[in-house]
């Protein structure tokens, strides 16, 4: 099978490492990945904050650069949120009906990485292996707004050596929300104080997601307040191997 | 003078009010201990409906078909309630309505009237209106005669004082009520109000109520209620006055089957919640013998023009979305500076008041965009996306109405359009990396940057950032797999 | 006033301005999913009931036909009742000697009912899955200050009156509004809040006690 790796700006630029994790991982598996060099951003920015004549182009950059695909792959709950959920509205803003065709047509191929693994490949063990006690934030737009639903636990139950622990009150938001976290600074320090709480409650060395956004906020916390508590995108445990840790 | 839902409290924005009550900590401890405890009753309350599902599509079908031809059901409302001896007005705004409620009170010399809570009169400021007018309106909800005799504003659609603790509430009591000997346990407090408003509600000529439901079909009006006093208002007095959102309209009778089952588990997370009155105009011997039922626009026709944002108005009060809500969790109902508090208040006051103001545009930012609210609407009202929708209307209107050079000189403005052009050529976009890796020297020390500058000072306030690495995931690629 | 009607409406017809001209309420599509009628037996959905209402701090004692007289004299006696508030139409029968009787024929005042000690009625129905009583001013039920002022409220219920679900109740319900306008009250348990640090508190406005009896066939 051939996907297309919509890595986001956001990973591209700031998390190198999770764009690479999720090559290697997918091609392990046997997916073979392209990587269109014409992408940028989804314009999920803009349009969640309201620049949304800002954002139609980028939304019709996406959907000419990733519709000759027959999967679109992303390591990010967000973005796919705004690919499957938002495209659609941005479509009828822009008042373009061949646009909105062109969206129904792509949104459904597009996949966010653990449901791609779990409901697209069918696989959970994917032969990972990642010897640290980690607790696991289910983001929000991963949860509630493309609904991967256990994915991302099925994965990390599989992965050998890993001590998966539960996150108390997991399904709260911890406070990113894109430009919230700086329009609302305080709101949002409230909210991922008591996040970071329940992550130090777990007692675990780092705290995973499937999406780096949340990662940054709450990982931002965690190292100011020297907690020594890592953050982790999914991508990364699932492509860690026993012969590259060994290495 | 319009009075509108929002509060003229300075008009301060959101972000500004939140600062205030995220530093009261016993604000917090309450609301903390009140959503949680409600969130996981009302998921108890829903997870023993194997049709909540169904129920939730038809509610939200219902109120679809109700706002997409919304004038025939009024008009056939107006002709139910008039066949069953009742008399409908229409108001056009907060002023028109109160207008007819005072003067209705007037006629019948009355001074002090009896109210079951409402927020569309809180909406439209009725009980000041009165006051004015020489007649005093008597709160009856326990919590809405804390608010009222506190002189403070409603903080919770639901539990109005759920700000407010037990001791706080006996003090309150203990001054105005003249109790004498008074624990600040709720049964205590609860029998003090009982026996205040025993004779308020005796003596009354007229009540004044809200409504939960109208149907058009046979004009029955409803009032879904806990405490009883909702009975006694539209039952013992004389006169009953009921003013309600034009967009409360329900088709028919048998549409109560599905709202009558959302409601109560969506709200106070019971099965059914103790009482309901469900009245169609006047019955002779039984009840008020005048009944006025008036129909409230008040900006409700604004919310309808938006196709998407209409769904505001399906909100059937139930205050889950509040109750699920991070942000309302942690910052109460205050900083909304609204009679519709919450995330549905953060899409709804915005549109009735008008998009423009400082206050409300800052309403729909007020929101992480996490989807709680949306999960839990028992009829679906997809908040998130109306909250989008709003932003794009509140940015396009800055921008329209700040003159060229001012919103060019706009920080946020000038850097999403600098950042939608780089995102737009990827040329630019790699060219930008390449700036963002240089220019971020001077705030990076020791891996981290502790302090950012100016508007993104906030983020920097409680969190380290990351600095940009050295080589972007496109770099890797190309010199891993060539171009 | 006559202007505000027709500028709303003309209003409200200006912001419909999407929806298509022709289009009529029953062209929105409504799906009704959802159950409309219990497939619970007649037994169950009795105890279903009587377990349901007793979950709202309200009592519930099940009886036979036979027993129901000694029952109501039983229970007003437990609560003390002497001056008992009862709709016009109340079968004689059931009220107990010794009870002061304050009928409703003679129309009573709200000062009158206020006073008295509590209030005997029927019902129209009871909801087995919510533990709900509707009175609709019918028989047996008077009107609604009878069952509001009392603070005692003893309400029976006959087992062939209680229906499964909401919807069943408000089929039921209809003709009583729609041909004959009647006010219809759904009590579950009596009343409550919860508005001081969410503690609930039963009994605010309403009857403060709200007994139950369930009458049917003998229990085996």
């Amino acid at each position: 099978m051939r996907v297309a790796l919509f890595i986001t700006c956001f990973n591209d630029t700031l998390f190198p490492e999770t764009g690479i994790a999720t090559v290697r991982l997918l091609e392990r598996l046997g997916v073979e990945v392209d990587f269109p060099r014409e992408q940028t951003c989804c314009g999920q920015m803009h349009f969640n904050t309201g620049y949304q004549r800002e954002a139609i182009p980028l939304v019709r950059r996406f959907v000419k650069i990733f519709s000759p695909y027959e999967a679109v792959v992303a390591p990010s709950g967000s973005c796919v949120g705004m690919v499957r959920e938002l495209y659609p509205m941005a479509a009828e803003l822009a008042g373009d009906n061949k646009l909105a065709e062109e969206v129904e047509a792509l949104a459904p191929r597009v996949f966010e990485l653990s449901e791609f693994l779990v409901k697209k490949l069918g696989v959970t063990d994917v032969g990972a292996y990642y010897p640290h006690r980690v607790t696991y934030h289910p983001t929000c737009h991963s949860l509630r707004m493309i609904k991967v639903g256990d994915a991302p636990l099925a994965l990390l139950r599989a992965v050998r050596g890993l001590d998966l622990v539960e996150l108390s009150q997991a399904e709260e938001c911890c406070g990113f929300g894109g430009t919230f976290a700086v329009k609302n600074a305080d709101t949002s320090a409230a909210m991922l104080a008591d996040k970071v709480r329940h992550i130090l409650d777990t007692r675990a060395e780092a705290c995973a997601a499937g999406d780096n956004s949340c990662l940054m906020h709450i990982g931002g916390a965690l190292r100011r307040q020297r907690t020594g508590v890592a953050t982790v995108h999914l991508a990364e445990i699932l492509a860690s191997t026993e012969e590259e840790i060994r290495r | 003078m319009k009075q509108d839902a929002f509060s003229p409290g300075g008009g301060a924005p959101f972000e500004v009010l939140a600062k205030e009550s995220l530093a009261n900590s016993q604000l917090r401890r309450n609301l903390g201990k009140a959503t949680t405890t409600i969130r996981q009753k009302r998921a108890a309350a829903v997870g023993e409906m194997p049709d909540w599902e169904e129920l939730r599509e038809a509610g939200r079908a219902l109120k679809e078909r109700v706002m997409r031809h919304l004038d025939e059901y009024l008009l056939q409302l107006e002709e139910s309630v008039t066949r069953a001896g009742g008399k409908v007005h229409w108001a056009r705004d907060a002023r028109e309505a109160n207008r007819i409620v005072a003067s209705i009170a007037r006629g019948h010399a009355a001074r002090e009237v009896v109210k079951v809570k409402s927020i569309a009169t809180d909406e439209t400021k009725l009980n000041e209106y009165l006051e004015r007018e020489g007649i005093r309106a008597i709160e009856t909800d326990l919590a809405e005669l804390i608010i009222q005799l506190s002189g403070e504003e409603s903080s919770h659609i639901l539990v109005p004082a759920i700000h407010k603790n037990r001791s706080e509430i006996r003090e309150l009591f203990l001054r105005e009520l003249d109790a004498g000997d008074l624990s600040d346990e709720p049964t205590d407090l609860t029998n003090t109000a009982r026996l205040y408003l025993r004779k308020k509600f005796l003596e009354a000529e007229v009540g004044i109520s809200g409504a939960n439901f109208a149907v058009a079909e046979t004009g029955t009006v409803s009032v879904v209620e806990s405490e009883g006093n909702g009975r006694m208002c539209t039952t013992l007095p004389r006169v009953l006055v009921t003013v309600m959102g034009i967009e409360k309209v329900i088709p028919a009778w048998q549409d109560f089957e599905v709202f009558m089952q959302l409601l109560p588990r969506s709200s106070t997370a019971e099965r059914m919640n103790p009482y309901t009155s469900f009245w169609t105009g006047v019955s002779e011997g039984d009840g008020p013998q005048e009944f006025h039922l008036v129909l409230l626009d008040n900006g409700r026709t604004d919310v309808l023009a938006d196709e998407r944002g209409r769904q505001a108005l399906n909100c059937i009060r139930c205050s889950a979305c509040l109750n699920v809500c991070p942000v309302y969790e942690r910052v109460g109902g205050h900083a909304y500076n609204s009679v519709y508090p919450g995330p549905i208040g953060a899409i709804l006051t915005p549109q009735l008041v008008g998009i423009g103001k400082k206050g409300p545009d800052s309403l729909p930012y007020a929101s992480s965009l996490c989807g709680a609210c949306y999960e839990v609407c028992p009829v679906k009202i997809n908040i998130p996306e109306v909250l989008i929708e709003l932003r794009g209307k509140v940015v396009r209107h800055k921008q329209d109405a700040g003159e060229g050079w001012r919103s060019r000189l706009d920080p946020e403005n000038a850097a999403m359009q600098l950042m939608a052009r780089n995102f737009s050529d990827v040329r630019l976009y790699e060219a930008s990396q390449k700036l963002a890796k240089a220019g971020q020297w001077p705030l990076a020390r020791g891996g981290v940057i502790q302090r950012l500058p100016g508007r993104l000072s906030g983020w920097s306030a409680v969190r380290d950032l990351k600095p940009v690495p050295r080589q972007t995931f496109r770099e890797w690629w190309k010199k891993e797999r060539g171009s | 006033m006559s202007g505000a009607k027709e500028e709303v409406l003309s209003r409200i017809r200006r912001s419909l301005k999407d929806v298509p001209r022709n289009e009529r309420p029953e062209d929105v599509p409504v799906e009704r999913g959802y159950r409309t009628e219990s497939d619970t037996s007649r037994e169950e959905l009795i105890e279903l009931f009587a377990e349901r209402v007793s979950e709202y701090d309200a009592t519930v004692t099940r009886v036979e036909e036979a027993e129901l007289p000694a029952a109501i004299e039983k229970a007003l006696r437990r609560r003390g009742v002497r001056r008992l508030v009862v709709p016009p139409d109340l079968p004689e029968g059931w009220v107990p000697k010794g009870v002061e009787v304050l009928s409703d024929a003679d129309r009573l005042s709200n000062r009158d009912l206020d006073a008295s000690d509590g209030v005997l009625t029927g019902c129209a129905l009871g909801i087995a899955q919510t533990g709900t009583i509707a009175l609709d001013a019918g028989e047996r039920q008077g009107r609604r200050a009878l069952t509001l002022l009392p603070d005692y409220h003893l309400c029976v219920v006959r087992e062939d009156q209680v229906v499964g679900l909401v919807p069943e109740a408000f089929d039921r319900l209809r003709d009583a509004v729609q041909s004959e306008g009647r006010a219809i009250t759904f009590i579950s348990g009596p009343s409550a809040t919860s508005d001081i640090e969410l503690e609930r508190v039963a009994g605010v406005h309403g009857p403060r006690t709200l007994d139950v009896l369930l009458v049917g066939r003998a229990l085996s």
